[in-house]
């Protein structure tokens, strides 16, 4: 299958950028999007032209590296999926793909479509841990922990940290970022003791760092590859909320 | 030339068990007032560097953490799915530290140190005491305790496991300990950088030589020891279950400094993969292992049989993990499971496009189990599974091929964990590790972890204390002659504006790497790639093409340097292959098989680990050899039958 694409290029942070047209043929519709891409890379490096800067790693949806703006939805229309995931099958012969970079005030581009993510580390700097040193823990299982606790940690603890929930919200809000981090501390025992500050201090952060704050849009969940859901935002407000009252 | 190193394992005195903790008892220690005087430098932060920096920015040193991701939370552990093993023994199944110890040095095939990985059994369960300290959440049981499963041909229920997410789970805790320091102001964070070389300073390890791979400047990092923790080299294979900028760089840079590589050729093929399906592939998907529990692996009887597998009928289908090894079935480890499938497909018996597969069939398991069951065991991964093939496991039998997946060579280090140059140390998948010639299923998460928060900050302090490193800082002659290289080395590549992408080179070099240094190798093929990769090397250095500027991000670029040392690697490769002619682990050589076609090791010659000492650009390197001896646990044949 062929298809046509148009890519955002832009040579630098400040350098003006535009949407480009390129084609690429004779693409296996096993191949991931990403492979496609590699494709037009190796074609254009051939040709001794800059290819397409973009960022991936694992190539199987839990590293968050990689993150594009296909047709306009993050990570593209299929949901549930990472970038890296999307299998060309998806698309028609002969379609024409727009791809952008993740876009947010928070998230300065670098070039093309890569952008800098790391506000998220600044964020989770500010709480997102248990605060214990490595040493004598006590034995794991002195603490039972209720399963269905455990389970609804982990599926807030599955955020692999790509941004998608960003680029998505149209007030560029980390929300769903940040709620699903506290999130997973209130479910756990070992998350109590700091459960205040985290979430005061996080969501400081987050403002902090330039992300908008969140309307109920719910365009995050919508394009969550884990699909994290909306209720790690409200309680993270309510999280926030009894801290605030909690110190005052 | 620095001088020729001794290989001293310096495994201390006592009884196995015994030997850890009266070591760390032995070991000097760094006063507390004065640990923030030391500047230690930590490169990557997977399991073992996040955790590594995190424990000594704890401990009040200073760190300086590197890695080439954006963020330090997406380092290559992050994919790690099935498990984490310890020897907790939760579920009263007979687990011990010493069957433990005892399983991995005989999964290793009696080609690990026993001592290490006596401590590695020890420290295991402190990991997971420490990983639910930090609010992993691990799988549990309805009454709230933690749940085990059985793991990659353990006969005790002892891996604990986090959905089929464990790696992220455990990097996420280690991530958020980590960036608790650098908000502290312990750790200072670099990330998007790769370490290019190390400087050593009066025989000493004192720094590290990085491009921003952003701006593309050389930077200069001065410290008083430096710990590379940059995980493995299966990518020298071009597809690989690996994240597609997991590279051997690092350490082989450290390799021309003088640091002694070893075991290069056991690397481990993972049984469970999706199987490749053409040229334009980036990289092989791995099927958690786990799958094994409940699929059955077979193929077809008949060679050439190109019936659906669905109108096969029961007796002409050939279960040959079950036939063959009746007592571990398809929990058969790795390697076997590996091995295997290559001979069924190279007999003909292969299915689907390739040839190159086999089925992994659920039918009996849901059917006896039920689709919900399966459904949520392996959801995740059936659903993984039709995305990427478009075929749905529920109605028809998945295909699955090995692919590289875990090198268990790397840096020579001794019970300490420091390398052949004093002052460097290597930790987790970088090390030549504690898994022998083939490693267990969910046991790199425990090494990883267990040299990150439970040895280096013990054996770093000894080495600090012992040694007082004399100030030294980036104003050093030796910084600036490396720097100099380094950016030499690179406008060398630039320049040569040739018409073939580093990805072409990487492919042919990959392509060799697997049919004659893979799953299983001869004298004669290991001979041709040692014939081959030259040609490739020349065609490299006259021919690669790379656009753009040094002074900018240039993906091209950074391809371009890792090729070039992946031809080196897999001309070691090829080498240290051709040195050890006995079949053990992950290494099966053709010539060294019993009368059944079971892997024979040769004890007598060759029980010991092999390390390679650089000797300068065109020579040959120097094959070191540090003996191993088995005191507890006997080497006996590896049967799983």
């Amino acid at each position: 299958m062929n298809v046509n694409l148009k890519i955002w290029r832009q040579a630098g942070p400040d350098a003006p950028g535009k949407l480009v047209d390129y084609r690429v043929e004779d693409i296996d519709p096993s191949q991931s999007f990403l492979e496609m891409l590699d494709k037009l890379n190796e074609t254009l490096v051939k040709k001794g032209q800059e290819p397409v800067a973009f960022e991936s790693d694992c190539r199987e949806g839990i590293c968050g590296n990689c993150g594009l703006v296909i047709n306009g939805i993050a990570h593209g229309s299929k949901g549930g999926c990472t970038t890296c995931e999307i299998r060309m099958r998806q698309y028609n012969d002969g379609d024409t793909i727009t791809v952008e970079p993740f876009r947010a005030k928070a998230f300065p581009l670098i070039k093309d479509l890569v952008v800098n993510r790391s506000a998220f580390d600044r964020i989770m700097s500010k709480g997102g841990y248990v605060a214990v040193n490595a040493g004598s823990a006590q034995d794991a299982n002195l603490q039972p922990i209720h399963k269905d606790k455990a389970e609804a940690a982990m599926d807030a603890a599955a955020c692999i940290g790509c941004g998608a929930c960003v680029a998505a919200c149209p007030n560029a809000s980390a929300s769903l970022f940040v709620g699903a981090k506290i999130s997973q501390f209130t479910w756990l025992p070992q998350g109590q003791v700091e459960r205040g500050s985290r979430a005061l201090k996080m969501v400081k952060q987050m403002d902090h760092e330039g992300f908008g704050d969140c309307s109920n849009h719910a365009e995050c969940e919508a394009v969550c590859p884990k699909e994290i859901s909306i209720a790690n935002i409200s309680r993270m407000r309510r999280e926030f909320t009894k801290a605030l009252f909690a110190r005052s | 030339m620095s001088k020729k190193p001794t290989l001293d394992s310096k495994i201390p005195e006592g009884h196995i068990s015994e030997k850890w903790s009266s070591h760390k008892f032995n070991m000097k220690l760094v006063n507390p007032a004065n640990k923030r005087k030391h500047k230690v430098i930590v490169v990557g932060t997977g399991l073992a560097g996040g955790s590594a920096a995190a424990s000594l920015g704890e401990l009040g040193y200073q760190v300086q953490s590197f890695c080439i991701q954006d963020s330090p939370r997406r380092a290559h552990s992050v994919a790690a799915q099935g498990g984490i093993n310890a020897a907790k023994n939760y579920q009263n199944d007979g687990d011990s530290v010493y069957r433990l110890f005892y399983d991995t040095v005989k999964g290793g095939d009696f080609r690990a140190r026993e001592a290490n990985v006596h401590r590695l059994a020890e420290v295991s369960t402190n990991i997971i005491d420490q990983c639910v300290a930090q609010g992993v959440p691990f799988a549990r049981e309805y009454g709230g305790t933690l749940a085990n499963r059985s793991f990659g041909g353990a006969q005790v229920s002892r891996t604990f496991y986090a959905r089929g997410q464990t790696g992220q789970q455990l990097l996420l805790g280690a991530y958020g300990s980590l960036m608790r320091q650098v908000d502290e102001g312990n750790v200072e964070m670099f990330s998007r950088r790769e370490m290019l070389d190390l400087v050593i300073v009066n025989g000493k390890a004192r720094g590290i030589i990085c491009r921003n791979l952003v701006t593309g400047e050389i930077e200069k990092y001065a410290a008083d020891a430096v710990l590379l923790c940059t995980g493995g080299y299966s990518t020298v294979f071009y597809l690989s279950t690996n994240a597609v900028n997991c590279n051997p760089t690092a350490a082989w840079r450290c390799y021309k400094r003088g640091a002694a590589f070893a075991n290069p050729c056991y690397t481990q093929i993972h049984p469970t993969c999706i199987p490749r399906f053409g040229e334009t592939q980036s990289k092989l998907t791995l099927m958690s292992e786990s799958l094994r529990n409940d699929g059955r692996v077979w193929v077809p009887k008949r060679k050439g049989d190109d019936r659906k597998p669905e109108d096969i009928p029961e007796a002409e289908r050939d279960y040959y993990l079950e036939t063959k090894y009746p007592a571990f079935g398809n929990l058969v480890p790795r390697d076997i499971a590996s091995r295997n499938a290559k001979e069924v497909c190279d007999e003909g018996r292969g299915v689907g496009p390739t040839g190159y597969a086999v089925y992994l069939d659920f039918g009996d398991a849901i059917q006896r189990l039920g689709k919900d069951v399966i459904s949520q065991r392996y959801g995740n991964l059936f659903a993984m599974y039709h995305e990427i093939t478009g075929d749905d496991p529920y109605e028809t039998p998945m295909m699955i091929y090995p692919a590289p997946h875990y090198t268990m060579g790397g840096l020579w280090v001794d019970y300490n964990l420091m390398t052949t140059i004093d002052g460097l140390f290597a930790l987790g998948e970088a090390n030549f590790s504690d898994h022998g010639a083939n490693r267990l299923g969910a046991s790199a998460l425990m090494q990883g972890l267990a040299d990150g928060y439970f040895v280096i900050p013990y054996t770093l302090g000894n080495y600090l204390a012992t040694e007082k490193p004399e100030e030294v800082t980036t104003e050093a002659p030796e910084f600036d002659e490396v720097a100099k290289e380094v950016q030499e080395g690179i406008e060398k590549l630039m320049s040569i504006k040739g018409s073939t992408t580093a990805d072409e080179i990487h492919r042919k070099l990959g392509n060799i790497m697997i049919d004659e240094v893979g799953m299983s190798r001869s004298e004669e093929g290991l001979k041709k790639a040692l014939e081959e990769i030259p040609k490739i090397r020349e065609q490299f250095f006259k021919d690669l093409c790379i656009p753009g500027d040094t002074k900018d991000y240039n993906k091209e670029l950074e391809k371009a340097g890792r090729v070039m040392d992946f031809l080196d690697l897999g001309e070691l490769m090829a080498r240290d292959a051709l040195e050890r002619p006995e079949s053990c682990g992950g290494h099966f050589r053709v010539e060294s098989q019993d009368e059944e076609g079971e892997a024979k090791r040769d004890d007598e010659n060759l029980c010991h680990v092999a390390a390679w000492w650089f000797q300068g650009e065109g020579n040959l390197p120097e094959r070191l050899v540090e003996p191993l001896d088995y005191e507890y646990v006997k080497p006996s044949n590896r049967s799983y039958k």
